[in-house]
């Protein structure tokens, strides 16, 4: 009897330990699942066009963790970002899938046809990233240097005068812009 | 070849400024036609205020800056305004660049709006740096960096200390020394002048070595000021120590760091021919419309300095210098360690063209067949920036970003030492040059991602915070309602 009650006493002391060990170490996966989240989302372009299905890059990184989602599915990341996304999660390497969309060969960015926009704040709203000001009933325009070049302000617009123009920095200016020190002799 | 001191790393090179410095500044003759590309100076293209067909005279505004770092440009010669539109530019690497085309009529007429300021102690020290941007100064040295934008950033700094950079760039070049030789009171009103600007307490006026006479003059002109703040300071010749970072840590013993400028610790650095041009702009009202250029190599019959106006032809130049050698190969702005080849001599001159160099087969290095590394070091003892240009190449060739930032590419200042003493012949620097843009590209598309995941963030949550507040609002009004009611 009193053998039997030890062993159901240390029985339900294991069980506990278990449990307690358990939850601890749920709180270590969450807290490692947060952290691959966020190197993940760091590889990602940030421009938030759902291009990959997914709400935004966050979301697409949250699937990626949980192996619901491709490494492949980032058109404006390009096969860069996807080397990248199979370095770090350890799976084959694989170049971005079509069927999520083609970038153009050049960088693109928003542009409104300002006498044409009638001020309906609808790219305002669509835009991820506030890269277009303006007001109701007031001409909108496009922050060129912000614009991640999303095209998610493209659809909502009654009047169609948003279209994507080619963007203008280029790397020289980039370099002269970045380099402070020169020969000055 | 001997090695620098290994503290700094740098070459002992051949100086060649012999056959240059033997003849005293000669004046060019103003060109018939002057071409002025707007992007001659670093930052923005300058926008123009002429319209074809206008007439200008000498020292005449004729493009105004574009931004804060943009810098005013001014007609050197007097005449009509024959077209603004691309030409063939040293700016673009004889691509064309918008210019402002200007026909000489030969009348030599000068604009009079210019003030002469005999006693610059008179302006604030605001009023004054405004007024050196009005002249269209920017830093000779060859960055032509707007000298306004610069002084700016200076004068954050309190009391800065002056630094005037006489230590000329690289073998060949005499056109800092020539000046220093033979116009020091130019040199040390100039400094004079951006001490003021800056509120500077001291000034040094560095110089290598290799040039005693210009050392004598300048002293000379100093003690005629009597003003005991400013001194001379000769470092040894070690190229690049004209270099503006390489220069300061040979002064001042003290290191800008990589991340930032020179103000950040205290000094500000000009070059001898900005502040020559400063003191004729300020003192003279001439603003900057000519500079001196060193035009040599052995590629040349004559090799000497000449004032030259701004626009002029490279052509002309070689060709009141005797015209070039049978020996000549290859046509160089700037020196042999940086300079840029020159596909065609029917280019302007600009402010930043310190030299021209017309090389011959004794003027270059030959270029064997590049070989494998062998890891032997030299490369890093020489780096004038102490990296490491052994491992940079290795990124550079794997196209490895991540690797090429942690080991410091965009702080290569493209001196050419490695270069000229790697064994196996590796173009090192040529490699850089192609891997910075590349670089840069990435940087940025890593900083504007960092900055729209922000946004992004911020309006998620200032979306959430405004659905939250409307809910509450809501409430409010339903609770107000029943209150009513009951």
């Amino acid at each position: 009897m009193t053998a039997l009650i030890a062993f159901v006493v240390m029985m339900s002391l294991a069980g506990l330990s278990l449990l307690a060990n358990r939850a601890a170490a749920n709180g270590a996966d969450a807290a490692a699942r947060a952290r691959l989240i966020e190197r993940i989302n760091d590889l990602l372009p940030q421009t938030q066009c759902g291009r990959c299905t997914f709400a935004g890059c966050r979301p697409y990184a949250t699937a990626l963790a949980e192996g619901s989602a491709d490494i492949n599915q980032c058109p404006p990341g390009g096969d860069n970002t996807a080397e990248a996304l199979a370095k770090l999660l350890g799976r084959p390497p694989k170049s971005v899938d079509p069927q999520f969309g083609v970038m153009p060969p050049v960088p693109m960015i928003a542009w409104i046809d300002e006498p044409a926009c009638i001020g309906c704040t609808k790219c305002i709203q669509a835009c991820p990233v506030d890269a277009i000001v303006g007001a109701q009933r007031h001409m909108h325009t496009v922050i060129a240097a912000d614009c991640t070049g999303c095209e998610l302000c493209i659809p909502p617009c009654p009047v169609d005068c948003i279209e994507m123009r080619p963007a203008t920095t280029s790397a020289t200016e980039v370099l002269g812009a970045s380099r402070p020190h020169v020969l000055s002799g | 070849m001997v090695r620098g001191s290994s503290a700094r790393g740098g070459l002992r090179l051949e100086a060649h400024k012999e056959r240059s410095t033997r003849d005293p500044i000669g004046m060019a003759a103003a060109p018939s036609t002057a071409v002025l590309p707007l992007d001659q100076h670093a930052g923005g293209a300058a926008v123009p205020i002429v319209a074809v067909g206008d007439t200008v005279a000498i020292g005449q505004p004729i493009a105004e800056p574009a931004a804060d770092t943009s810098a005013w440009l001014h007609a050197p010669i007097s005449g009509r305004i024959v077209a603004i539109e691309p030409r063939a530019s040293v700016t673009r690497a004889c691509a064309p660049a918008l210019s402002i085309v200007i026909d000489n009529d030969g009348r030599e007429m000068r604009h009079s709006s210019a003030r002469a300021i005999e006693d610059f102690l008179s302006l604030e020290p605001r009023e004054l740096r405004e007024h050196i941007g009005r002249g269209g100064i920017v830093g000779l040295g060859g960055a032509a960096f707007p000298t306004l934008a610069k002084l700016e950033r200076g004068a954050q700094a309190s009391a800065p200390t002056l630094l005037i950079n006489g230590a000329e760039c690289e073998p060949y070049i005499s056109c800092d020394a020539m000046l220093m030789r033979e116009r020091p009171h130019d040199v040390v009103h100039g400094a004079r002048i951006l001490m003021h600007a800056l509120q500077a307490q001291e000034c040094v006026i560095a110089l290598e070595d290799d040039a005693p006479r210009a050392a004598d003059a300048l002293r000379a002109a100093i003690a005629q000021t009597e003003n005991g703040r400013i001194r001379v300071q000769v470092v040894p010749t070690i190229y690049p120590s004209g270099g503006e970072r390489q220069l300061i840590a040979s002064v001042f013993g003290r290191e800008v760091p990589f991340d930032g400028l020179p103000p950040d610790i205290g000094i500000l650095c000009h070059n001898v021919g900005t502040a020559a041009a400063t003191a004729r702009w300020v003192r003279d009202g001439e603003p900057l419309v000519s500079r001196i250029v060193t035009i040599t190599g052995d590629g040349v019959a004559r090799a000497c300095n000449l004032e030259v106006r701004l626009g002029t032809p490279i052509s002309q130049l070689i060709a009141e210098c005797g015209g070039y050698t049978p020996r000549v190969e290859r046509l160089l702005m700037g020196g042999t360690m940086m300079g840029m080849a020159l596909s065609t001599d029917e280019v302007a001159v600009v402010k930043a063209t310190n030299c021209i160099v017309a090389a011959s087969a004794l003027d270059l290095e030959p270029r064997r067949r590049e070989m494998p590394c062998i890891r032997c070091g030299n490369c890093a003892e020489v780096c004038p920036a102490f990296l490491l240009p052994q491992q940079l190449h290795v990124y550079a060739r794997a196209t490895d970003l991540d690797g090429l930032e942690r080991y410091g590419l965009m702080d290569c200042i493209e001196c050419g030492c490695c270069d000229y003493v790697c064994p196996s012949q590796i173009p090192l620097v040529e490699r850089f040059r192609e891997a910075k843009p590349r670089l840069a590209t990435h940087l940025l598309a890593r900083d504007n991602a960092r900055a729209a995941r922000l946004r992004f963030e911020e309006r998620t949550a200032r979306l959430q915070r405004l659905e939250a507040e409307q809910r509450q609002r809501l409430e409010e009004k339903r609770r107000q309602a029943r209150r009513k009611d009951a």
